[in-house]
């Protein structure tokens, strides 16, 4: 059989063989971290082993709060937060967007890059992320921290797509992340805390901050997946660079093409074609990618990053999104490709 | 290591390991349109419609959270706020004082937004007392939270008596179903939480029914998955364990209630000079909690280094508290000390019930004769 293109990689990615074999061990030690005989310990020493390897691995030396994923970790940076009010960047991910009303929305330039206030007050909480989920533009988020740690403020960097392909940035006092972008098993993720002092404890398990069994087999999945090497991002970066080239020379237009974006993700404009037909004629031709986010993939609403970014309706309802992850070959670009350039004059 | 603790957690069974590795390779998200994200999805439905066949449900909705202490934050912190909307006379939320910390907790936090804990005592025994819940629960209530067996003394409260008053009331009843669910008949409520990794089924999964047309509004905010009830992107191989654990669960219950109750017999010989918490007969037989005057427990349980059980919830050990459950039926703390939950379950041999007696039975002797 053909290969199957999966070009959606933002999404979601495989499973990395070395978070498989980690979380297969760990189905082995099946009990309750939390329970205090022997065997409940055995299983207690795996999971902070697997809470430290993952801290190591990020180069974070702050706490460490496991969540069921990303979503639940901004929940509980924002709902939780001691900083008041919350305010958020408007092309955020919806799992941050909807804990923030409109008002407390913080507008973006073309580029995406988001436009902190002049006046920021003490104490508020500013979401913004590391990389945005639909066009890979990466945050200046060096300048942003300095700007808001001047005024007093908190700021929770969103780093689910970024993890484990940047460095953290340096100046986030919360991050969020979920170990099923890059290549753990889903139902996973983490709140990172520079201080326990910016959230109000919850009671329950991880230090009172997170209640619910601890997911044991899963952090082990997580640890690894951060711990395996990411060397084939440079060939991620090549590849990225022939998308938007030859997407540009055969007539399409490249999202946010003049900033720094993350290099497993590129988004694409087929001027005069809809990205509901091309999203059917790529996974007829067996290519998986997506337009805009997968949570939102359902919905066939206009993207909110592209309507943030200034596009007109017409022009962000034609773009789909391409993401690359460690299992990507040359072959899936020369296929994705040439399957764009076909329908791209086909349909002209 | 002989492991007597069913109610902390329970093996995973090989059939869900084996289901769950089968899975590993279908990485799409559900949610994805393409054929690997529907893949995915239909990973997710299939384990939707087994645990909806093991609840015996062709009814109302199956919502998948990270367990069960997520789905009863969702269900009471919901259900008060909807009941408070749509009639601010319904302050109360009613619960007994006997339930897991995920429920005692979340009731608890809703004082910071204008309701009132009500917390129903129990007897000794460790069950509600009707005449006090039917002068608790009246149109005042915004919900009733009671779980149908306890986890720390195994006592089945009447889940289904307790729902009548609140029916008649306009109350819905939600019910802790964990410990029950996979060996107990369902029971009857608006709302149920369970858990797969009671069932020796995954960590991380859980789940939440809700009666046709209840709707209550989500606690976090995301990709609207699970009907906008539970954002988060849903890990087709936990929906898979879970699934199965709750098939296999459903298709060996008699099989396993009866080796349950095999145990149960024998066990109640083994320890017949112990005290048995809680009622006898109103109980899950899979939980033995048990005491005895003058012995120190904590002390036992580290010296049996080959077996596993407990003190009372897993939750709450280390913390050095006594027992909310113990004090609840009115031990006093120096019985509560005595105390110890053995849980045994499908994998438990009758052999390693008699090894495990003869060593705690051996061991609280030795602490007798040396005080």
């Amino acid at each position: 059989m053909k290969r199957r293109i999966y070009l959606d990689h933002a999404a979601t990615t495989p499973l990395l063989e070395a978070a498989r074999l980690a979380m297969l061990e760990g189905f082995a030690a099946w009990a309750n971290p939390s329970s205090p005989h022997a065997t409940g310990r055995e299983a207690r020493a795996l999971l902070e082993d697997a809470r430290a390897r993952i801290a190591a691995a990020l180069g974070w030396d702050g706490h460490v709060i496991l969540t069921s994923g990303a979503s639940e970790a901004l929940a509980i940076a924002i709902g939780r937060s001691t900083g008041d009010p919350v305010l958020a960047g408007a092309t955020e991910h919806d799992a941050v967007l909807r804990h923030v009303p409109p008002p407390q929305r913080l507008e973006v330039d073309a580029g995406g890059h988001v436009l902190l206030p002049e006046e920021l007050a003490g104490g508020t909480l500013v979401a913004v992320q590391q990389v945005n989920s639909e066009t890979g533009v990466i945050q200046p988020l060096d300048a942003i921290a300095e700007l808001i740690h001047a005024a007093g403020a908190y700021l929770l960097v969103d780093c689910s797509q970024s993890a484990g392909k940047l460095p953290l940035p340096k100046g986030a006092d919360m991050i969020a992340l979920s170990a099923h972008k890059l290549g753990g098993p889903i139902g996973i993720g983490a709140l990172l805390l520079r201080d326990l002092g910016l959230l109000r404890p919850s009671g329950g398990q991880e230090q009172g901050y997170r209640a619910g069994t601890e997911a044991m087999p899963l952090a082990r999945g997580f640890a690894a997946a951060l711990e395996a090497s990411r060397d084939w991002l440079a060939d991620a970066a090549d590849w990225r660079a022939r998308l938007d080239g030859a997407i540009a020379r055969a007539g399409g237009e490249v999202v946010a093409g003049g900033v720094p974006r993350l290099c497993t993700i590129g988004s694409y404009r087929m001027p005069g074609v809809s990205a509901q037909a091309q999203l059917i004629r790529f996974d007829m031709a067996g290519i998986a990618v997506s337009a805009g986010s997968a949570c939102s993939s359902g919905s066939l609403r206009t993207s909110h990053v592209l309507a943030a970014m200034g596009w007109a309706e017409s022009a962000a309802s034609q773009v789909v999104r391409v993401s690359l992850g460690h299992d990507s070959r040359a072959t899936d670009i020369d296929g994705f490709l040439a399957q764009w350039q076909a329908l791209a004059t086909g349909t002209r | 290591m002989i492991y007597l603790d069913y109610q902390a957690t329970t093996a995973l069974a090989p059939e869900v390991a084996t289901a769950m590795t089968a899975v590993m390779d279908h990485y799409g998200n559900p949610n994805s349109a393409h054929r690997i994200g529907r893949t995915a999805a239909a990973d997710v439905e299939l384990a939707r419609d087994r645990i909806l066949a093991a609840l015996g449900r062709g009814d109302g909705r199956l919502i998948f959270t990270s367990g069960a202490t997520e789905a009863l934050n969702i269900a009471i912190l919901g259900a008060a706020r909807s009941a408070l909307a749509a009639s601010p006379a319904r302050r109360r939320v009613v619960t007994l004082a006997t339930e897991h910390a995920a429920v005692l907790d979340t009731v608890l936090s809703l004082r910071h937004e204008g309701f009132e804990p009500v917390i129903l005592p129990v007897g000794r025994d460790g069950l509600v007392d009707m005449e006090v819940a039917e002068a608790a629960i009246d149109e005042r209530a915004a919900l009733l939270a009671v779980m149908q067996v306890n986890n720390e003394i195994g006592v089945i409260q009447p889940v289904a008596q307790l729902g009548a008053i609140a029916r008649r009331c306009g109350v819905p009843v939600i019910c802790d179903a964990v410990q029950g669910f996979g060996r107990l008949a369902v029971p009857e409520a608006d709302m149920i939480a369970i858990t797969a990794h009671k069932i020796h089924g995954p960590k991380g999964v859980g789940a939440l029914w809700l009666r046709e047309g209840l709707d209550i509004p989500p606690l976090m905010h995301g990709g609207g998955q699970e009907g906008g009830l539970r954002p988060g992107t849903l890990a087709p191989m936990l929906c898979t364990g879970f699934g199965v654990a709750a098939q296999l669960a459903a298709e060996r219950r008699e099989a396993d209630m009866a080796h349950v109750e095999a145990l149960w017999t024998r066990a109640r010989d083994l320890f017949a000079d112990w005290r048995l918490n809680g009622s006898d007969e109103q109980r899950y037989h899979g939980n033995l909690n048990i005491r005895r005057g003058g012995l120190d427990a904590a002390r036992l349980l580290s010296q049996l280094r080959t077996i596993a059980l407990s003190l009372g919830s897993a939750c709450a050990s280390g913390t050095g508290r006594p027992s909310h459950v113990l004090r609840a039926i009115g031990l006093k703390d120096e019985q509560a000390r005595g105390a110890l939950r053995i849980g045994f379950g499908r994998y438990t041999t009758m052999d390693e019930l008699e090894q495990a007696a003869a060593l705690i039975n051996e061991a609280a002797a030795i602490q007798r004769v040396a005080a």
